[in-house]
Order: structure tokens, then C-alpha cells, then sequence
């Protein structure tokens, strides 16, 4: 598992993919933060990095599709899948290698955020005036749901050779996953009835409630279901040649 | 038995592509898995190799069945698949540490140069795989297939697409590694079985036609001479046999015989013109017929 990793993380290094990711996400986010005046802290008067965590999720769902889109469908074009699955490695063990080389570049991207939450520190009046305990937990959420992004974003790649497929795939099924429920829940059959349970189905219910600095036990079994589910449903696709 | 087959069936959909196939392969030998295309020789390999489950039957790797100790079996197999795929934006020493890597070898560094010089890959090693020749991408195919030392090694036709220089080089190492390994190698080219291979399997539609030494193959059914002769009156085999050199005779129809000699002998045909007439038989066709592996091939895959 560790080669494949290290594999992934060297091919995403070796070409300009990893690098373009990372660029990408932090521009858009410098923007977001401290240019865009309908967004910028600088503009709000509120030390608080809100717009970061709102912004982010919306970002992901089309860089992670980008970053997973090739981990399975270059090697089902190639057809360098027959020699890996046929390597004495489990395809539990291909499987998380590559979620967590994929997942490992997105950390690397969110890694120098960190350096707007000092300044939005320094920034306050008084300074270190801001939420801490929620900024920590929603950089969790974020990490969370961007292992839920990578997750169904290696599913969709595992699904096809070609890798634009696995793009726009990913990016649907991730915006399903985040945001359709919530829109969903205020269909009439489920308004004022079941409407709380519909969005509990989705991702964006849940980040929100960690946001708010609240770690709760149902949104972190949440998280790691819909991660296990996409990889193991991941794991059966590997396996459709077998049916 | 380092590879056995047993009773192999697979089917798709309607087609069976492997119907009822049993061959061994022994250690020290190069084994020629020869078919026409579509005759099932890659499905075979591929379920081998773990690939693709058996419809029925069962197939093992030095005792290991290759769908229950999976593991066990896919350590001792270096596999090459049909068309050698490759992961074109890694270099080539790059690939195989990674392959290494994953195979957990002790020493990877020592292993991979070792398979670098021996694959003859030692001025392209830094080069990215997809500015390899087809030649030299057919070598790094070998260097991953026998980086972790396996005991048995399946090569899908190793030489397809290759020039003659080339393919004489990966020849020369299939031989080699042939000495102290169990190698099955499939080929739709009947001359590349006679230059590596020591026993043939051959298949046809899924099914087995032949299993041999690849000399018992050609004395069976090459360089040997058969004539057709028709008689305008009864004879037998007992009396044709008599005549020097006959080595088989064949009953056709009516009175049409088939008699073979070996090639190098003496052409046969004035001493049957010379037994017609000493038994006072008419001939009415004298017909000379020359097997080669070729026609041998096809006789036993036309169906």
C-alpha cells in the first residue's frame, strides 16, 4: 500500500497536476479572502474566516474530481490495472493507496490557509479576537469532507477509461452528495415533515454542524461512512471484470 | 508441477473461450501455448494469473490454486500481459523500485540494477518509458515480470511488434530464463515456438489438440513425406508396409492409401510404382505431399 501511495504522490509531484492544484486553490481562496470586496475580511469588518470554509467546498468539487480523475482511469486505458490487481497486494490495499495519495495532495493545498488564519489573528481588534475552537473544527470538516470528495472521486475514476468521464462523474456525484439533499428536503413530500432527515443524508448538514466548532460523534461516523462506502463500492468495481 | 491446469472452462456470455483444458508445465522447461487468435490462450493466462475467475476447473501455481491462496499464487508468477502495458510518464528505474516496492523485495536498490543489466535496459534506465522504443519497452515488460525472482513466468507473446534483432534478443532471454524457471509463452508464430520453446501446447477454440515435445511435434507431422496413391485393385496395409522406407500407411478410401516416410529418405515413389507393378496393381494417382509446422498448425486448428 505504502508504494502505491508514494507512487501517486510522486506522479501528481512529477507532472504539473499537484502543482496546478495547489496553485489554483490558493489563488482562488487569496481572492476569496482578501480581494473579492463582496467576500474580502478585509471589506467585512469581522475578524472571522467564514468565507474560506464556505468557499472551499464548492472549490473542491471541481479540483478533487481533477486530482482523482486519473488515479483509475489511466490505468484501465493503459491497462496497467491488469498487472497491479494481478500484483500479490489486496485491492482493498490498491484502493487506499491511491485514496490516500489523492487525499494527501488536498491536504497539501489546504496546509498554507493556515498562514490566513494568522493573519486574520493579527488582524483582530483586539488581537486574537476570533473563534478558534470553530475555526479548528471547521478546518476538520473540511478535511472530512474533502476524504468524502476524494472517496467518490476515486469511484467515479475506477468506473471508467476515460478520464474527462471521471471528472464530470466525480463532480456530480459530489455535488449530489453536498448539496442536492439539502434542496431535496424542501420538495413538499419531505417539507415540514421528514425535511430534517432528507438533509441529514447529505454532506453539507453535517459540515455545517462541525463548523460550528461542535464535534459530534454522528457527524464523524457520517463522514467516515460515506468515505467507506465510495471505497468499497470502489473496491467492487475493481472487481466487475470478475462477474 | 510448477503450473497445472485442470478441467478449465470459461465461459462468456455464449461463447466457451476455454473448454475443458488440462496441460502441465514442468520446471526448466519453455512451455509454447500456441492457438490461432481468439483460440483462448490469453483468457487461459488470465486466469492464471488471477485475473479473471474460472467459469470451472481449477488452475495452480506450485501447489497454490490461483482463486483460493491467490496471495501465495500471484508471489510466485511474474506475468506480461498481451500488448505490455506500462505507466509511460514514470522513468524506467523509477517503476521498477516501485514494482519492487510492492512486491516487498529485500535489497530492491541491488535487485533492480541487477534486472537493469541483465534486460540489457543500462543506457535507458534514466529515460521516461514512454520515450522507449517498442523494443526496449518490451525489455522493461521483462525487468518488472522477473524483478521479484517468480518461479513461473507467463509472457502473452513477448515478441509481437517487434524487429527481427529484437526479437531475437528477447528470444535469447526467454531461453535463458527457461534453464531454471517455468516459462509459458504464447505466440501465434510457429517458428518463435520452434526457436525457444521445448514442449508445445496447442489449442484450438478453447480446446486442447496437441500437447508434445516441440520434437516429437515435428517428427510427428513435419519434415515428413507423405504420398497419396490410388490403386485400380485391392491391396492391404500389411503389404504396402513392406515396401522400403514406409514408415505409416493410411487407409484413405476405396483404394486410396496414405503412406508416409521420413523426410530424409528416399523418395518413395518409384518403389511404389515398383510394388504396383510386382503385384500387378494399377496405379492411378502417385500424389507427393510435404508437411510443414505451418500446415501442421492449421491441420490441427481448422475446424
Amino acid at each position: 500500500m505504502l508504494s502505491i501511495y508514494l507512487k501517486e504522490i510522486n506522479a501528481f509531484f512529477s507532472s504539473l497536476i499537484g502543482y496546478m492544484v495547489i496553485g489554483i486553490f490558493l489563488v482562488l481562496m487569496g481572492l476569496v479572502m482578501w480581494v473579492f470586496p463582496d467576500y474580502s475580511v478585509l471589506d467585512g469588518n469581522y475578524a472571522t474566516m467564514d468565507t474560506l470554509f464556505a468557499m472551499a467546498p464548492l472549490v473542491f468539487m471541481f479540483l478533487i474530481p481533477a486530482v482523482t480523475m486519473r488515479t483509475f482511469a489511466e490505468e484501465n486505458q493503459s491497462g496497467t490495472i491488469e498487472l497491479l490487481v494481478t500484483r500479490p497486494i489486496s485491492d482493498w490495499q490498491i484502493v487506499l493507496g491511491k485514496f490516500l495519495g489523492s487525499f494527501t495532495l488536498v491536504v497539501f493545498a489546504l496546509l498554507p490557509t493556515v498562514l490566513y488564519y494568522v493573519s486574520v489573528y493579527k488582524l483582530g481588534a483586539p488581537e486574537g479576537n476570533l473563534d478558534s475552537g470553530g475555526i479548528l473544527g471547521s478546518y476538520i470538516g473540511l478535511l472530512f469532507l474533502a476524504s468524502a470528495f476524494v472517496a467518490i472521486g476515486v469511484f467515479a475514476s475506477s468506473l471508467s477509461t476515460n478520464q474527462i468521464v471521471a471528472f464530470v462523474l466525480a463532480t456530480f456525484l459530489s455535488f449530489f452528495v453536498y448539496l442536492a439533499f439539502d434542496f431535496l428536503s424542501r420538495l413538499p413530500i419531505f417539507y415540514g415533515k421528514t425535511d430534517d432527515l432528507v438533509q441529514s443524508f447529505g454532506i453539507q448538514y453535517h459540515y455545517d454542524s462541525v463548523s460550528r466548532g461542535l464535534l459530534d460523534t454522528r457527524d464523524l461516523i457520517y463522514f467516515i461512512s460515506i468515505t467507506l462506502l465510495f471505497l468499497a463500492a470502489t473496491v467492487l468495481s475493481l472487481n466487475r471484470r470478475k462477474w | 508441477m510448477s503450473v497445472k491446469v485442470q478441467n478449465l472452462v470459461k465461459v462468456y456470455e455464449v461463447q466457451r473461450a476455454v473448454d475443458n483444458l488440462s496441460f502441465e508445465a514442468r520446471k526448466g522447461e519453455v512451455l509454447g501455448f500456441l492457438g490461432p487468435n481468439g483460440a483462448g490462450k490469453t483468457t487461459t493466462m488470465k486466469i492464471i494469473t488471477g485475473y479473471l475467475p474460472q467459469s470451472d476447473g481449477s488452475a495452480s501455481v506450485c501447489g497454490f490454486d490461483v482463486t483460493k491462496e491467490a496471495m501465495e499464487a500471484r508471489a510466485r508468477i511474474g506475468y506480461l500481459p498481451e500488448n505490455n502495458p506500462l505507466y509511460k510518464d514514470m522513468y524506467v528505474r523509477e517503476y521498477l523500485m516501485f514494482t519492487a516496492g510492492v512486491h516487498k523485495i529485500a535489497k530492491p536498490r541491488q535487485r533492480v540494477e541487477e534486472m537493469i543489466e541483465r534486460t540489457g535496459l543500462n543506457s535507458h534506465h534514466f529515460k521516461h518509458i514512454g520515450e522507449l522504443s517498442k523494443g526496449y519497452r518490451q525489455r522493461v515488460g521483462l525487468a518488472q515480470a522477473m524483478l521479484h525472482d517468480p518461479e513461473v513466468l507467463i509472457l502473452d507473446e513477448p515478441t509481437s511488434g517487434l524487429d527481427p534483432n529484437q526479437i531475437v534478443d528477447i528470444r535469447k532471454l526467454i531461453k535463458e530464463l527457461g534453464k531454471e524457471k517455468t516459462v509459458i509463452l504464447s505466440t501465434h508464430i510457429l517458428a518463435e515456438v520452434e526457436a525457444v520453446c521445448d514442449r508445445a501446447v496447442i489449442i484450438n477454440k478453447g480446446k486442447l489438440v496437441a500437447d508434445a515435445p516441440i520434437e516429437v511435434l515435428k517428427q510427428q507431422f513435419t519434415g515428413r513425406t507423405v504420398v497419396t496413391a490410388e490403386f485400380g485393385q485391392k491391396t492391404t496395409a500389411d503389404a504396402l508396409k513392406k515396401i522400403p522406407h514406409v514408415a505409416a500407411v493410411q487407409h484413405l478410401n476405396g483404394n486410396k492409401w496414405q503412406l508416409s516416410a521420413a523426410a530424409d529418405a528416399e523418395d518413395i515413389r518409384p518403389l511404389i510404382f515398383n510394388f504396383a507393378i510386382a503385384n500387378q496393381l494399377t496405379l492411378l494417382e502417385l500424389h507427393k505431399e510435404v508437411f510443414s509446422v505451418e500446415e501442421v498448425f492449421q491441420q490441427l486448428t481448422r475446424a
